[in-house]
Order: structure tokens, then C-alpha cells, then sequence
């Protein structure tokens, strides 16, 4: 569905060329659903400006449903549907009218605008307030909008820019079962940026995007893998931090340690150990509480990037075991 | 790639040819600008406001004062409605320029600028629906002229119309190739007041246009939006400055270049 080749990108700024995307080769196939991560100004919404026909390349070539970009921009478009990052819809315009202006930009007869816009609508829970200017919406009642504006002409190709920010959990189900729907029913490719790491989780691959070029691409199954084993996290004493580090390196010949925040160590989990309790129980210091989680992709992230994807550690991920107190 | 995709269906939309699309394309985008106009009723009326002072206060204070006789013997408020009419016509579609700036700066660009339609079709259907626009705004004014003793037959009636709309046409075209490179609305209105009302002021639309100073008449002839004030004037009261086929002509020209203009300036900021 997505055939980019050598892709290049430079923007001329005041302070010079910038490069924001640097030699990019990436395929996705019919059908697959493609998260793209990157920290920002990894060049992510750049690549998706170019597979939505906004942005020219400067080299390189970018193919969709084995169609150029460049030279047939139109029929391009008629296949991609895109929620964009920042908010694209005429406010003085009512939500149907919106729809309805889709909807005869695409060529769609005025039976299939109704049906579409009706289905679209109630999928996103705005058809009580159709007739009501986009105007009079909540930021995540416009984000509903636009979501299922996209779909509403049957895009081969969905590309999603940080589609669901702002969306509360029940929406981003309702959504996302409908992407899943689509993709089902027509063959709909997906390609998605997201900081949501768990909506990624879902997809067939994952690329990693840094500094303009991919770092890592694979199902998100195997990059867990490259990151390694569980990752253990102890909790102890700021001042006896050190020497359980030390007992640990010597003991169990543990090397790779960090420290997410003071009086914490996380380290991989070291082969040939049956159970983390024989390291807690052997860790000659008081031990507060531990935690045992199996790699996600914030992991894949910051060993990939250097950089954190997610703020908030604590909730990085679902698989969390937590024991506490004393063992 | 995955399990339990489907083999692709087409799009169940068919695909049209170029030229119907951007056509219909085209309609949408006028559809949009009605809605929007018929919606904000309060602008539509609060414009009105500027040229009805212009031509009751003005032109009835002056009335009596300039009593020389203006070519075809008409009194000044007579010689100015057609200047007035020009006046609401060109600012009105002006306008239009910063519907696109302030398209641009909500996001809403964007989604017309992904939609299949060719960019020529984007130009087109925004420069459609802002002299309809300013053709609404002027036929309001219009309705005006027998309250200034103007008898107009069916057939300069509809030339009025006409002229009226052509002259919003270039306008509108020439405010939308003015937008293509400003990304901030308030910036657009300060380069549109510097070229507006020089345009606006060198026309005649105030005053006529014999036994000028030289560098004002210069000046006069150079401005284009004069001959779309000496043809109205032509049409509504008989009595014109240049002859009719210079003021078509220039008119035509000046409508012809601008809409020219404004697609091949839209098509190189957003060459894709």
C-alpha cells in the first residue's frame, strides 16, 4: 500500500537547512496497521505530509497503492483519509454540513453521504448534535468529528496523527473497534503516530522514527524482545542503593542497571535466576517494595531514542506486578 | 502483512473524470461560502451600513453644493452611487482574500487541500463564492436606485448586474493572489488597506474625472477598478468617461489577469 524509498526532506529556515527526514525506505502492506513512534521533531507528521500530498519531497520517491505522489497526486488523494494533528474543520459549519462537504469533495452520491454520515455519526456519538455548529463542540467533540470524517470515503489508506489525544478511554474504544471494522471490510490500511504506547501495542509493526530516519521497525512483540527479559525494579534506602548495586554486579553478574528516580534501581532480569524472590531474599538491605514488568514499547523507545516517551512511568504499563513491604 | 484481512474491495465510490470532479468540486466550495454567508446575516447588513452613510450623508450634503452639472446632467449623488456601489463591491470581495488566511490559520485549508481537486478548482470555487458574495452585498445597494431618480430599462439593468459581478470576479481574484503567501489575517488587512483604497480613492468613483491635475489623471488611468466605475456609471446613468468597449476591455483584462494570477500563485505556495 506504501511503497517510500529513500526519502528525503529539507525545509530552508532562517537558521539554514533543516533535514526532517533523512533517507527513509519503509513498505507497509494492504491491509496492515502501522504505528510510527518518535519523540517530537522526529519527522513523523513530515513523512505523513508527504504521503498525504501536503508536502513535495525533496528526493526520493513515495508510492501509495502504487501510485506516485508527485505525479498523481489526485487519485492519491481520493484513496487516503487523514485526522490530522492540529484541528481542520469550519466551525461555522454544522457537523453535517462538515460531513457534507466531505462527502461531495469525494464524489459521493447524496444517498451515500446520508448513509455514511448517519452510521459515522452515531459511531462517534454526535448525531444528536448534527445540526449544531462545530463551533458550540468540545475540543474531543471535534476530534470525534474528524475521525469519523475521515472514514467517511472509504480511504484505502487511513493515515491517523496523533488521531486520539484528548479522547476519553470509552471513545478511543469505540473508535478504534471501527478502525479495526474498516480494515476488516475494506481492505483499510492503516498508519498511525501515536504517544498512546498501548494503541500501538495493537498494531502489526511498529517503526521507530529518530532524527529524520527509522531506528528500529518490527512487530512490537519482537522489539520487546530485543529490549530483553522482565525488567526488575527495586526499592530501597537512597543511601544503601550503592551497595545493593554492588552486591548485585558481583552476585548475580547484573550490569545493565538504571535509576528512574532516587532510591530506585532497574536492572533486566538476569538468566539462570529461578525466582526474583532468591535475589530480594539474598539483597543483604531492606528491600521497600519491588516491581517486575515485562519490556513495553516506552522501553523499545528509550533504548532505541535516548529519549522518554511517557511522562508518567507508573502507568507505562499494564503488565505491572507489584510486591511491597518487606520480603 | 496480517491475519484475517480480506482481499482489498474498491473504493465503492467511482472515480470521475478530472474535469467533473473539480466542477462539482468547484459548486461545493461556492455552496460552503452561501451557507456562511446566509449564516452571519449581521455582517451582510453591518456592511451595508459604511455605503448607505456614503450615500445619504455624503452625497446628499454635497448635493446641493455642486450643482455645475455632472456629465449627463445628473446631480452628485447620482455621480456617486455607482462609485458607492463600486466601493461595497470592492472591499466586500476583498474579503474573500481573508477567508482564505483565516481558512488557513483554523486548519480548515488542510482539508481541502487533501481532498482530490485540483488546485486551479480550489482557486476557482473560492473566487466564485466571494464575488457572489460581494454580488449579493451589491445588489442590496442596488435596489437602491429609484430612490435617486434612476430609471434603468430590463437590458442595463441586467448589464448593471453584470459588470457589477465582473467587477467582484477580479476583485475577489485579486484578493485571493494577495492571501496566497500571509498566514495572519491582521497582516492581511493592514496590505489590503494599503492597496484597497488607493485603488479606491484613484477611480472616480468621488469625483469625476475632466480637468484633473496631470499626475492625477495619470494615476486614474492606471488604476483598474476606474473602468469598472466609468462603465457602471455608463450603464446606470448614461454618461461615461472612456468608451464602452476601453471600459469592457480594461475590465476584462483586469478580471482576466487576476484570476490568472491568483491560480498560478495558489498553485506554486502548494505545488503538489
Amino acid at each position: 500500500m506504501i511503497r517510500i524509498e529513500n526519502l528525503k526532506k529539507e525545509f530552508v529556515t532562517p537558521s539554514g537547512v533543516r533535514t526532517a527526514v533523512k533517507g527513509l525506505d519503509l513498505k507497509v502492506g494492504t491491509g496492515e496497521f502501522f504505528a510510527l513512534l518518535g519523540p517530537n521533531g522526529a519527522g513523523k507528521t513530515t513523512t505523513i505530509s508527504i504521503l498525504a500530498t501536503i508536502l513535495k519531497p525533496t528526493s526520493g520517491s513515495v508510492r501509495v497503492d502504487d501510485l506516485d505522489v508527485e505525479k498523481e497526486p489526485h487519485l492519491v488523494r481520493q484513496k487516503i483519509g487523514i485526522i490530522f494533528q492540529d484541528p481542520s474543520l469550519d466551525d461555522r459549519l454544522s457537523a453535517l454540513e462538515n460531513m457534507e462537504f466531505h462527502g461531495r469533495l469525494y464524489g459521493m452520491s447524496r444517498n451515500q453521504r446520508g448513509e455514511r454520515t448517519e452510521t459515522l455519526l452515531h459511531m462517534v456519538d454526535l448525531w444528536d448534535r448534527k445540526d449544531d455548529l462545530v463551533r458550540s463542540f468540545s475540543g474531543g467533540m471535534r476530534r470525534r468529528l474528524e475521525i469519523a470524517r475521515g472514514l467517511m470515503h472509504y480511504p484505502r489508506l487511513l493515515i491517523l496523527d496523533e488521531p486520539t489525544i484528548g479522547l476519553d478511554p470509552k471513545t478511543r474504544r469505540v473508535i478504534w473497534e471501527y478502525v479495526h471494522q474498516s480494515r476488516k471490510k475494506w481492505g483499510m490500511t492503516v498508519f498511525l503516530t501515536t504517544h498512546y504506547l498501548e494503541e500501538a501495542d495493537s498494531a502489526d509493526r511498529v517503526g521507530v522514527m529518530d532524527e529524520g530516519s527509522l531506528v528500529a521497525l518490527d512487530t512490537p512483540e519482537k522489539l520487546k524482545k530485543m529490549v530483553g527479559p522482565e525488567i526488575v525494579i527495586l526499592k530501597t534506602d537512597p543511601h544503601s542503593l550503592e551497595s545493593v548495586r554492588q552486591y548485585l554486579e558481583n552476585t548475580f553478574g547484573i550490569r545493565d542497571f538504571h535509576s528512574e528516580a532516587p532510591g530506585e534501581l532497574s536492572f533486566p532480569m538476569p538468566t539462570g535466576v529461578e525466582s526474583v524472590i532468591n535475589i530480594v531474599r539474598s539483597v543483604p538491605a531492606s528491600i521497600r517494595a519491588m516491581t517486575i514488568r515485562t519490556p513495553d514499547l516506552d522501553d523499545v523507545f528509550i533504548q532505541m531514542t535516548g529519549k522518554n516517551m511517557v511522562l508518567n512511568q507508573e502507568n507505562a504499563s499494564p503488565f505491572h506486578r507489584v510486591y511491597r513491604g518487606k520480603l | 502483512m496480517t491475519e484475517g484481512v480480506i482481499k482489498p474491495l474498491d473504493s465503492p465510490i467511482p472515480l470521475p473524470a478530472p474535469i467533473y470532479r473539480d466542477l462539482r468540486a468547484i459548486y461545493t466550495l461556492w455552496l460552503r461560502d452561501i451557507i456562511r454567508l446566509w449564516r452571519d446575516k449581521v455582517r451582510l447588513v453591518g456592511s451595508l451600513i459604511q455605503p448607505v452613510l456614503f450615500l445619504f450623508i455624503l452625497g446628499g450634503g454635497l448635493k446641493g453644493r455642486f450643482s455645475a452639472g455632472f456629465s449627463g446632467g445628473g446631480n452628485y449623488q447620482q455621480f456617486i452611487f455607482p462609485g458607492i456601489l463600486a466601493m461595497s463591491i470592492l472591499f466586500t470581495a476583498s474579503f474573500a482574500g481573508i477567508a482564505v488566511v483565516w481558512d488557513r490559520e483554523v486548519g480548515f485549508l488542510k482539508e481541502v487541500l487533501v481532498a482530490p481537486l485540483s488546485r486551479t478548482a480550489v482557486v476557482l470555487g473560492k473566487v466564485l463564492g466571494g464575488s457572489t458574495n460581494s454580488l449579493v452585498q451589491g445588489l442590496i445597494l442596488f435596489s437602491l436606485y429609484p430612490f435617486f431618480g434612476i430609471h434603468l430599462n430590463p437590458a442595463r439593468f441586467a448589464l448593471a448586474v453584470m459588470t457589477m459581478f465582473v467587477i467582484g470576479l477580479a476583485q475577489t481574484a485579486m484578493g485571493i493572489a494577495l492571501s496566497v503567501r500571509m498566514s495572519s489575517s491582521q497582516g492581511f488587512m493592514v496590505l489590503l488597506n494599503f492597496i484597497i483604497l488607493p485603488l479606491y480613492f484613484l477611480s472616480g468613483a468621488m469625483f469625476p474625472l475632466n480637468g484633473l491635475p496631470k499626475w492625477l489623471s495619470i494615476a486614474v488611468v492606471l488604476d483598474p477598478v476606474t473602468y469598472g466605475v466609468d462603465l457602471l456609471r455608463g450603464i446606470l446613468l448614461g454618461a461615461h468617461h472612456f468608451s464602452l468597449p476601453v471600459d469592457i476591455l480594461a475590465l476584462g483584462a483586469f478580471g482576466s489577469i487576476m484570476i490568472f494570477l491568483a491560480v498560478r500563485l495558489f498553485n506554486m505556495e502548494s505545488p503538489v
